[in-house]
């Protein structure tokens, strides 16, 4: 008798899966053990392997799909049996529990999975949308809010709706409203060559996070933001000069950047103002001992933000060799994760994009994001009134306001725009 | 404020109740000559003498029976058993003649007593010798039940038993008598049947009684350190009369629970908990309530495995973590 292999549930949290490859083809026989295909969690890329050997009569979800968790992928059987339907065909990228129950032929006991023995019955979510899975606090909260949910997508374990996504979906109403997969309305260009062909690229694990990150951080954390410009040019003089010399080093020989030395005097600045270097802790506010300074390292697929530890006891020469050590493991995707943890501050800087002032999301738990625009020349009223060419670099500040106030935000500016416009100050 | 030890703590209970009411008395095997077992009782003796300080045979249903009888007669006795384990030996007396008689008499006869003594596993004595039977006694109306945490509870809890005119049973935990805290210099109580925020949260609520709540209290600092989670941990201190309203607080504050506890899973204490949570406060959850408990077998006698077999940091982090998904 044909079994329907499904999507299994490889984590706690996973609640869809990807399927990255098959290593197999319709119509080939399978052991037991043999390695199937490979599954992308929200976690990390697991082997699927064999427990039901047989012939593999039917591949329902193709290589890259993305299917929710107890979605069919596959029958295996008898050769020369004819593969059973599932129910409905399976929905990709579902992102809601509500699937397609495959029709099993009879009571299944037994099921491709890494590890966990789970039946491939059981771990089929229920596609009626009034059952939506959710806990009872978000049901009251969404009754609260006015909202259904059964069209919310669930971040709880199984795919359950939980307190925090009623919680994002309210304060975001506009992006909760969809029940089904977004549906991005575009008209086809009309001379039907477009820049690029239309597609749904798939969402990998680095974005996923950076999503719920970052949404998690925009909704819940109350962001303001203040912008100081800073006269940059004694900041590139003194680079110029300190490179100049330390070309001569051989092969020792090193190349700070602006950006070095802008963490040099954020780190410097957070001794200045240890306010900002905190934590919102739900009942206390967690000040933090030390600077862990964590910096944006754009990638071709995202983003990482590498941690330098205790910045604040560090030289600019041992942020700068750091900074360069940790851009390059970034780029090999070598970080580990505990170089990605732990900070306690956040620098982004976009002038090297000509982004002359912004405003970054704040990388929680830190009380506060630097993000650091481009140096430009412009017209500037100097001392004695007159109209000379500055070099300007525009810095903004985006702050919780729970563990932030805008005096504290502005102390630090202040005492940040005073290192950069005389650095020598940060050697001391 | 003076910081004394857990077994200090339950001595001082002892002296000041001694010496504030002439009808107090303490008995229990080698708790005058021998200063205790466990030493809870030393120097007892000779401050009281041998008509407040009494030493009893090796029998417990004898022993027990003879504190029921005097407390039913007006005396305060506060009996010592050896291990709680021991109290299956009299449990005839501790819950029927104990428990009932102030029911079966219609309120005429009070029987005000108190049996305290070490209840817990993690010490390498065997399946015997490590009982936790709170929830075993606490399932009997007319008996209380209390679980010190701290020295400053042990102390408060049993003055507030002596002084209680029910049996009041005071677990105990052998692991614990050199913890130190503070402890008032003047006379307080713990009233029975109120627990208490131990450390207050927002994320998650852990519910434990005796040593499961140090460990949960630990738990605690590392889900915050790694994980940036805060948490909050309700000692329930008393397990009969139990304060529901301050478990119910906690979670419609956090909206999750887990309940640690270091007896066996099976009708334990948290069982209970998780029941009442569950009904008085569904609407309120946001995640499904998860225990951790001893592992569900006889008390394993090799150290090693105990200390598997025993809530632990690791554990206690696990499972909320599970709750917190």
């Amino acid at each position: 008798m044909a079994e329907i292999i499904d999507m299994p549930k490889l984590s706690d949290t996973m609640s869809v899966g990807t399927l990255v490859k098959w290593n197999i083809k319709e119509g080939q026989t399978v052991a037991f053990g043999d390695i199937l295909g490979e599954v992308e969690t929200d976690k990390a890329t697991m082997e699927l392997s064999c427990t039901v050997p047989g012939t593999i009569l039917k591949i329902y979800a193709p290589a890259g799909s993305q299917l929710p968790v107890g979605a069919p992928i596959c029958a295996i059987g008898k050769k020369g049996e004819a593969a059973p339907e599932p129910s409905a065909a399976p929905a990709p990228k579902a992102a809601a529990p509500a699937t397609a129950v495959p029709a099993i032929p009879e009571k299944t006991d037994v099921s491709c999975l890494p590890a966990a023995p789970a039946s491939s019955g059981s771990v089929a979510p229920q596609s009626d949308a009034s059952r939506a899975k959710a806990s009872p606090y978000a049901k009251r909260m969404a009754e609260k809010a006015a909202l259904n949910v059964a069209a919310l997508s669930g971040t709880g374990p199984g795919g359950r709706v939980v307190g925090r996504d009623v919680a994002a979906a309210a304060a975001a109403p506009a992006v909760a409203a969809p029940a089904g997969p977004l549906n991005v309305a575009v008209a086809p260009p009309a001379d039907g060559k477009g820049i690029q062909p239309d597609a749904d690229v798939p969402v990998g694990g680095m974005r996923q996070t950076i999503a719920r990150r970052l949404l998690e951080s925009k909704v819940t954390v109350p962001h303001f933001y203040l912008e100081v410009e800073v006269d940059a040019a004694p900041l590139m003089a003194m680079r110029e000069s300190l490179n100049k010399r330390l070309a001569d080093a051989g092969a020792d020989a090193i190349k700070l950047s602006v950006n070095d030395f802008i963490l040099k005097a954020s780190a410097e600045a957070l001794r200045r103002v240890p306010a900002v270097n905190a934590s919102w802790a739900g009942t206390s506010i967690r000040q933090h001992g030390a600077v862990h300074l964590s910096f944006g390292v754009a990638l071709e697929d995202g983003l990482v933000t590498p941690v330098i530890r205790d910045a604040h006891a560090k030289t600019l020469k041992d942020i700068a060799v750091e900074a360069k050590a940790l851009i390059g493991k970034a780029r090999s995707k070598k970080l580990t994760p505990n170089e990605m943890s732990g900070s306690t501050f956040t620098v982004t800087n976009l002038g090297m994009y000509g982004v002359t002032g912004f405003f970054g999301i704040i990388n929680v738990p830190n009380a506060a994001i630097l993000s650091v625009g481009a140096t430009i020349k412009k017209p500037v009223v100097d001392a004695q009134d007159r109209l000379v060419i500055g070099h300007r670099m525009v810095i903004g500040l985006s702050g919780d306001h729970r563990v932030v106030d805008g005096a504290n935000g502005a102390q630090f500016l202040q005492a940040l725009k005073q290192l950069l416009e005389e650095p020598a100050l940060m050697l001391i | 404020m003076a910081v004394i030890t857990y077994r200090e703590a339950l001595r001082a209970a002892m002296r000041e109740e001694l010496k504030r009411d002439d009808k107090v008395v303490l008995m229990g095997e080698e708790v005058a000559q021998f200063n205790g077992a466990y030493k809870v009782t030393e120097g007892l003796l000779k401050e009281f003498g041998p008509k407040r300080v009494v030493d009893t045979p090796i029998s417990e249903a004898g022993f027990i029976g003879l504190g029921i009888g005097a407390s039913m007669l007006g005396i305060r006795p506060v009996m010592e058993l050896m291990f709680w384990s021991f109290s299956y030996v009299a449990f005839d007396q501790i819950v029927n003649n104990a428990g009932n008689i102030r029911y079966m008499s219609g309120g005429l006869i009070n029987c005000p007593i108190v049996i305290r003594g070490p209840a817990n596993g993690g010490t390498n004595v065997g399946a015997t010798h490590s009982h936790t039977p709170e929830a075993i006694l606490a399932s009997h109306p007319g008996i209380k039940v209390v679980c010190p945490a701290t020295p400053y509870d042990a102390k408060g809890l049993l003055k507030a038993a002596i002084r209680d005119n029910d049996p009041v049973y005071v677990m105990e935990n052998t692991i614990l008598y050199n913890d130190k805290g503070e402890v008032p210099d003047e006379d307080y109580i713990v009233p029975l049947g109120v627990a208490d925020v131990k450390r207050e949260g927002a994320d998650l609520t852990i519910v434990a009684h005796g040593r499961a709540v140090i460990t949960s209290l630990k738990a605690a600092e590392v889900l915050e350190k790694e994980h940036g989670v805060s948490v909050e941990v309700v000692d329930l201190r008393s397990i009969r009369p139990l304060d529901e309203e301050t478990i119910l607080a906690s979670v419609r504050k956090t909206h999750r629970a887990l309940l640690v506890e270091e007896n066996k899973p099976f009708c334990g204490v948290d069982a209970q908990v998780a029941y009442l949570i569950q009904s008085k406060a569904f609407d309120e959850l946001d995640a499904p309530i998860h225990r951790v408990s001893s592992i569900d077998a006889p008390q394993i006698y090799c150290k090693r495995l105990e200390d598997q077999q025993l809530p632990d940091v690791n554990r206690v982090v696990r499972e909320a973590l599970k709750v917190l998904a």
